[in-house]
């Protein structure tokens, strides 16, 4: 369960870890709580799960990871395990999911992975597929950012 | 972008973790060898600068009880702009891409239920005459990157 004031301070964190001395007694100020009792009640929602931690989220496409692709693939149901864990252990990848199958659409598992250039990431596909014998599989590169953004939860 | 190498190892290190203590950016500091004062004035350029998105909670949506998707739309490429102005004009759509195949945007989506999300769904369909979209939820996580590591060129 999530108090009142959990959700507080879900709110503050979602807008951000203010730039001072001691962040979290200026959240704490904002909604009326401790610095002590704001730091408890984050460990406890980390310990809970619900914050994966406190971080800062970069641009990487304007850190030189200027190609970018969902690579979708089409894996036997008795595979997918494996190569789930296998490509979650590859370095080049910064997202792996197995998602559901319609008619229109039959890749059953996505990764994400970030290259200097549309050659790189053809590379690091190829050497995914090679490594685990999943040859059905199509690179879709993003050509535009239209939205970015962390989610408004609460609101 | 102008980042040096001190940039990098601040970047490398706030995607890790930003300590749970009162004073968590003297902390940092520390392991870098600079001073708080060094670090939050870096911070901030680098967050002007816009290669730090935000600093703040990175939050497991599940447990906090939202559900997600993705989406591919067939959009008419005359109709890309506008049906991607409809999809971003939703609180609950977090990243959307274009991309070069037939389905060509591609959208995250996060709500409170799996009846929420058909209702976007029907919004975008009825908003944009596109009746292509394809729903595709999640059923296993492998992996959620934490940090990107930016290395000198």
């Amino acid at each position: 369960m999530l108090t009142p004031a959990d959700i507080k301070i879900i709110k503050e964190l979602q807008k951000g870890l203010p730039l001072v001395g001691r962040p979290y007694l200026q959240i704490a100020e904002n909604i009326g709580l401790s610095e002590e009792e704001v730091l408890a009640r984050i460990k406890n929602l980390k310990n809970r799960g619900m914050i994966r931690r406190i971080a800062g989220s970069v641009r990487h496409r304007k850190l030189g990871f200027s190609a970018n692709a969902m690579v979708v693939w089409i894996v036997p149901e008795a595979d997918l395990a494996r190569v789930g864990k296998l490509f979650a252990g590859n370095e080049q990848v910064s997202h792996c999911y197995e998602r559901e199958t319609n008619d229109k659409w039959k890749y059953n598992l996505y990764t994400m992975i970030h290259g200097g250039s549309r050659e790189e990431c053809f590379e690091i596909s190829h050497n995914m597929a090679e490594a685990s014998g999943v040859m059905e599989y199509k690179l879709l590169f993003s050509t535009k950012e239209f939205k970015k953004t962390s989610m408004k939860y609460f609101e | 972008m102008e980042i040096d190498q001190l940039d990098r190892e601040i970047i490398n290190l706030i995607q890790l973790d930003i300590p749970l203590e009162p004073e968590p950016y003297k902390a940092l500091a520390k392991k870098l060898g600079i001073t708080e004062k060094e670090i939050l004035s870096k911070l901030e350029r680098l967050i002007n600068l816009g290669a730090i998105r935000r600093l703040g909670g990175i939050f497991d949506s599940r447990k906090l009880g939202y559900t997600g998707t993705l989406c591919g739309v067939k959009a008419p490429p005359e109709k890309i702009e506008v049906t991607a102005e409809v999809i971003n004009s939703f609180s609950g759509v977090t990243h959307n891409y274009l991309r070069d195949h037939e389905y060509n945007i591609w959208f995250t989506l996060l709500a409170k239920s799996k009846d929420e999300i058909e209702q976007v769904l029907s919004k975008i369909k009825h908003r944009t005459g596109i009746e292509d979209i394809i729903n595709l939820p999640s059923t296993r996580l492998y992996k959620i990157k934490v940090n990107f590591n930016v290395e000198e060129k």
